[in-house]
């Protein structure tokens, strides 16, 4: 048929077909582009996950940002005293809760868990040609006892965030109770929401050690989370920094 | 000959895995019936709008008489609408998923599920968006911008309370969907280009939206934490940008400290950036299409590639120049009007560029060039009043009267739209196999070209006599009074423009059926989306019209 | 095709042209001393722009009638010295119309006359109306207590006026903007509720009157006459209806008339 063919008609094509829009070779294997199956496509996976989780942090840096120097600036703001007519800074510097160097430790401990996994992992990947025997079993829980520790140490840091959280609101001071805790609360709960978002990339690369049997993109998928695990450590750090030293 | 594109073999079949595909091209389709649903309810507003304005007591058939409250939530609702669920939707989420893929040579975008899931992440924010239409208080009426102490307060208008927050809430899924959407393109592009493909071998639309998407994903973070704090003063009680000693309705915030600036400074990080977003993929394809048509080379790609890039990273310097009269410091007002001045020089270059691409072509008027042509004189239109604007001793007379209304709409609601109709004629034959019908094709061009400079135009006199914008009723001002006849004529111009969008609505509707089928390259374009079946890594650039000693009238990318 | 846009395109051009010429909706007269530096800078940017606007479009227009389908095409990747001619061009004038603008801008914001001489109005713009409070004799603006707040019960009520203030008990406060002509005028920009913004198109003047802030803006009135004051910011529903007055008068009916309020005040 001489028509160009709409879009939902078009079928899988057969294997010989390789379109004219998509020669195999920068492909990285076929459409979906998860799938790993050879071994070159898992540089080229590992290269493309890795550069979305940049771009990520790019983007969660950004945001941090912005709420930084609205940090900055509310900082310096204050009213006019009708009284007396004099500038009066409303900021009122909060004594952050001791409890967060401990959370600081858990979520360091936890990136270093994260990273023994990690470089298990690219290890097994490195020397898998090799044991690629017939007959040789793959240890297929290797990776998991670690993810379990950082998924524990990260869930340490979330419970002494909230345990922080609560030692506030027990000496009165609440969201709206002073611009620097209102601060506090958004950037520490911020932080929490991404880490949260980390946690369950961590619970689906569990799953996938204990599931599956490709170790590829179990490796694509710890090193990519434990990217931005770090990251997330990182920013944490920024943030408890921020909070100590701007107050 | 089949189009040999494959789908993503992960799709599943049946209704399900239509629905939820993961071939962007699929995706591409959904999101320009997405932009086209949006732009059919942001253009109705806007006839309600226009109507209003002139014939205030006439009484409509299904709403009655609008009154003043209703106008400014229509007036939000159609800002909120076009930008966002419009212009950042089609030019980018439509087309750059479409066709992106297919100009790099790339099976498939980058990341196919998120590719999905920005998707439907945009559809609920669409519907989240339509529902303050709905809840008691109806939809805010504080204008896309939505500054505070306004957009802060509930009490401060009708649609402030929960129409607000459903706002709030469907920006905020709108700009997950966006950052999103945004790193599947920028890691495409980065990742997935076919052998041969090298960087200064893209087609301009590709690198235009290439620097669309980093400037998305810059941009839409900002006003994600910009709306985060806004719901906050909202609804727990914090006071990030409202002061101490606000009455509002009678009675005394107990907020204080906030500064309504702050807001502006983060919301204008973000909004000016998004102008950008809006037009730059309308500039690649304008780049695209005159040279395809005039059958030459662009002129001056690097000068094109490089002008887009200090467009966009001058996008993010120039924020300030929203705020000349908001209170800011004069000094930063004055660095922020150079650095406006500056930005206009990378889009001088741009419009110099196309006209040197016509220079010397041999040019085919068909439906996609005359748009593209029209985008030329449309941006060059709307362009310039922008050195006028970015001056700000004349802003001071300009800020916020009808002057900002044209030029806005010049280069968003008229080039940047004339961008989409172009790129939809253009591919239309590439995504249903057959060709819309020129003859209606013209004349929409026609309706549209003429009608919005009517429509317009005059704006920019309304705005020089002071006419202030946001204006529900125009009775009140004696001033105004000499300036109806103006306002009246532009009504008409609007609503006669608008009707003749229904010949696009029919021609394309009509041709996705009946149209006449397409031959596999009706437009001897060069680049990839084009070929049939090669297999061959790239081997020159994509604008190889016309070569002095080539064996055919032009080359295309993947040819030997 | 190709003739119809030429024509399209010059037709657009000298319409503009004649639009922008013959100044049929406009600018009203000037009435403010500042304003002059910002009219002709409006000519200045207007004419620099109206030449690129007619070159572009017409060229446009004339290209693509001239370079049409029956020309062949010459292949040209561009062309660098032409290319750096007009951006350097371009980057020279753009930036050298925002330089010239500066002596306006700082004009405009800075103060030059000294305060004796100034009238010091207060302005507050609410929700959704205009007040206008002149410090009376004493030269002092006494205290607003938000609390206080009521529309209704007059002027003085409607911005806050502390009655016990000793300062408050001579200012006056007023509906309409009274200021005497050839004198420097400061006003002093206090938003009650919602960010609000002071426009005169004869003055050229506006100003963002935004809560938090105290911002000042100043003019020197030229022409004697009564002129609108209107809102440019989107302040709510009422936003299209919150007019004020202002009258330029002389100086000795300015005398006159705020004797006569200081006396109702007292």
């Amino acid at each position: 048929m001489a028509r160009y063919p709409r879009s939902d008609e078009l079928e899988s094509p057969s294997s010989i077909d390789h379109g004219g829009s998509g020669t195999p070779h920068y492909g990285g294997g076929d459409g979906s582009g998860d799938s790993g199956d050879a071994s070159p496509d898992y540089y080229q996976n590992l290269r493309r996950y890795r550069l979305f989780v940049f771009l990520v942090f790019i983007g969660v840096f950004i945001f941090f940002t912005a709420l930084s120097s609205a940090y900055i600036i509310r900082r310096g703001n204050g009213h006019v005293d009708w009284q007396t007519g004099a500038f009066v800074r409303d900021w009122q510097p909060l004594t952050l809760p001791s409890i967060l160097w401990m959370n600081t430790l858990l979520l360091a401990l936890s990136s270093c868990a994260l990273e023994f996994a990690r470089r298990n992992l690219v290890r097994q990947v490195a020397i898998a040609p090799a044991v690629a025997v017939p007959g040789v079993a793959r240890e297929k829980k290797y990776s998991a006892p670690w993810l379990a520790l950082t998924l524990i140490l990260g869930g340490g840091f979330l419970a002494g965030q909230f345990l922080a959280w609560e030692r506030l609101r027990a000496a009165g001071v609440f969201i709206a109770t002073n611009p620097s805790s209102s601060f506090f609360y958004i950037l520490t709960a911020s932080h929490a929401a991404h880490l949260i978002g980390g946690m369950l990339a961590l619970i689906y690369a569990a799953g996938l050690s204990i599931f599956s049997t490709k170790l590829e993109r179990e490796v694509v998928v710890v090193d990519v989370t434990s990217w931005y695990w770090h990251f997330m450590g990182l920013l944490w750090i920024y943030i408890f920094l921020l909070m100590r030293f701007a107050q | 000959m089949t189009d040999s594109s494959r789908t993503d073999r992960g799709t599943t079949s049946g209704i399900l895995g239509r629905i939820f595909s993961r071939d962007h091209k699929v995706i591409g389709l959904q999101y320009f019936f997405l932009s086209l649903a949006a732009a059919l309810v942001g253009v109705a507003l806007s006839a309600l709008m226009r109507f209003h304005l002139v014939w205030p007591d006439a009484s409509l058939p299904f709403f009655g008489a609008i009154k003043p409250e209703q106008y400014l939530s229509l007036l939000t609702m159609h800002g909120t609408l076009m930008i966002f669920f419009v212009l950042t939707t089609a030019p980018q989420g439509a087309f750059g998923n479409y066709c992106l893929p297919l100009q790099i040579g790339a099976r498939e975008m980058a990341f196919p599920r998120l590719n999905m899931l920005s998707f439907w992440f945009t559809v609920l924010a669409f519907l989240v968006l339509l529902s303050a239409f709905v809840v008691s208080g109806g939809a805010p009426i504080s204008g896309w911008t939505h500054y505070p102490p306004l957009s802060a307060v509930a009490s401060a208008g009708p649609g402030q309370g929960m129409g607000m927050d459903l706002w709030i809430a469907s920006i905020g899924l709108f700009c997950f969907a966006s950052v999103l959407g945004s790193i599947n393109f920028i890691v495409t592009v980065l990742d997935r280009r076919a052998p041969g493909m090298t960087m200064m071998r893209l087609p301009l639309t590709v690198w235009a939206w290439f620097i669309t998407a980093i400037l998305s994903l810059l941009a839409f973070t900002v006003l994600h934490a910009a709306i985060v704090l806004l719901f906050m003063d909202r609804h727990a009680g914090t006071s990030f940008f409202i002061p101490e000693g606000v009455v509002v309705n009678g009675s005394v915030l107990q907020h204080s400290g906030g500064s309504p600036l702050l807001w502006q400074h983060l919301f204008w990080f973000f909004g000016h950036p998004e102008v950008y977003i809006a037009i730059l993929p309308g500039m690649g394809l304008t780049s695209h299409l005159l040279s395809t048509f005039a059958r030459k080379p662009v002129f001056g790609y690097r000068a094109m590639v490089y002008a887009m890039m200090a467009i966009g990273a001058l996008g993010f310097m120039v924020w300030g120049h929203h705020m000349f009269v908001s209170g800011m410091n004069p000094f930063a007002a004055f660095a922020f009007s150079v650095l406006t001045m500056v930005i206009g020089v990378p889009s001088a270059i741009k419009t110099f560029n196309w006209l040197g691409t016509l220079w010397r072509g041999s040019i085919r008027l068909t439906v996609p060039m005359m748009f593209a042509i029209g985008f030329v004189s449309v941006f060059v239109t709307g362009g310039l009043s922008g050195p006028i604007l970015a001056q700000p001793a004349l802003d001071t007379y300009l800020h916020d009267t009808y002057f900002v209304v044209a030029h806005f709409h010049l280069i968003m609601g008229v080039a940047a739209v004339i961008a989409i109709f172009a790129a939809t004629y253009f591919w239309f034959p590439k995504m249903f196999g057959r060709h819309m019908n020129s003859t209606l094709g013209y004349a929409h061009f026609w309706f549209t070209f003429v009608g919005a400079y009517a429509v317009f135009l005059p704006m920019h006199f309304l705005g020089m006599a002071g006419h202030p914008r946001r204006y529900s009723q125009l009775t009140e001002v004696h001033y105004l009074q000499p300036l109806l006849p103006l306002q009246r004529f532009i009504t008409w111009a609007a609503l006669v423009t608008i009707a003749g969008q229904v010949i696009f609505l029919f021609n394309l509707f009509w041709s996705i059926w009946r149209g006449r089928t397409a031959e596999p390259n009706p437009w001897e374009a060069t680049t990839l989306e084009w070929s049939q079946g090669q297999d061959s890594p790239v081997m020159r650039g994509p604008y190889e019209f016309n070569v002095p000693g080539a064996k055919a009238e032009f080359l295309m990318q993947q040819e030997e | 095709m190709a003739r119809a846009l030429l024509v399209a395109l010059v037709l657009l051009t000298c319409g503009t042209l004649y639009l922008f010429i013959a100044k049929i909706w406009w600018m009203p007269a000037l009435a403010s001393t500042s304003g002059a530096a910002i009219d002709r800078e409006f000519s200045a940017t207007l004419l620099i722009l109206g030449t690129v606007f007619v070159v572009a479009q017409i060229g446009l227009g004339f290209f693509v009638w001239k370079y049409r389908r029956s020309n062949t095409a010459t292949y040209s990747t561009g062309h660098r010295g032409a290319e750096y001619a007009w951006t350097a061009i371009t980057a020279i004038i753009f930036v050298a119309m925002s330089l010239a603008g500066e002596r306006t801008w700082a004009e405009l914001r800075g103060a030059h006359s000294p305060l004796e001489q100034e009238v010091q109005v207060e302005v507050t713009g609410t929700q959704f109306a205009w007040y206008f409070r002149y410090p009376g004799l004493d030269g002092k603006f006494g205290k607003t207590i938000p609390a206080t707040v009521d529309a209704s019960l007059g002027s003085a009520a409607a911005i806050g006026l502390d009655t016990n203030d000793p300062a408050a008990k001579d200012d006056v406060v007023t509906a309409a903007l009274v200021v005497p002509a050839d004198r420097e005028v400061r006003l002093h920009l206090h938003a009650q509720d919602v960010i609000h913004s002071f426009f005169v198109p004869e003055l050229r003047l506006k100003q963002d009157v935004v809560p938090g802030l105290n911002v000042e803006a100043h003019f020197q009135a030229t022409r004697l006459g009564e002129y609108e004051i209107v809102c440019a910011e989107l302040c709510g529903l009422g936003h299209y209806r919150m007019h004020g007055t202002l009258r330029v008068v002389s100086e000795d009916d300015f005398s006159k008339w705020l004797r006569q309020q200081e006396g109702a005040a007292r």
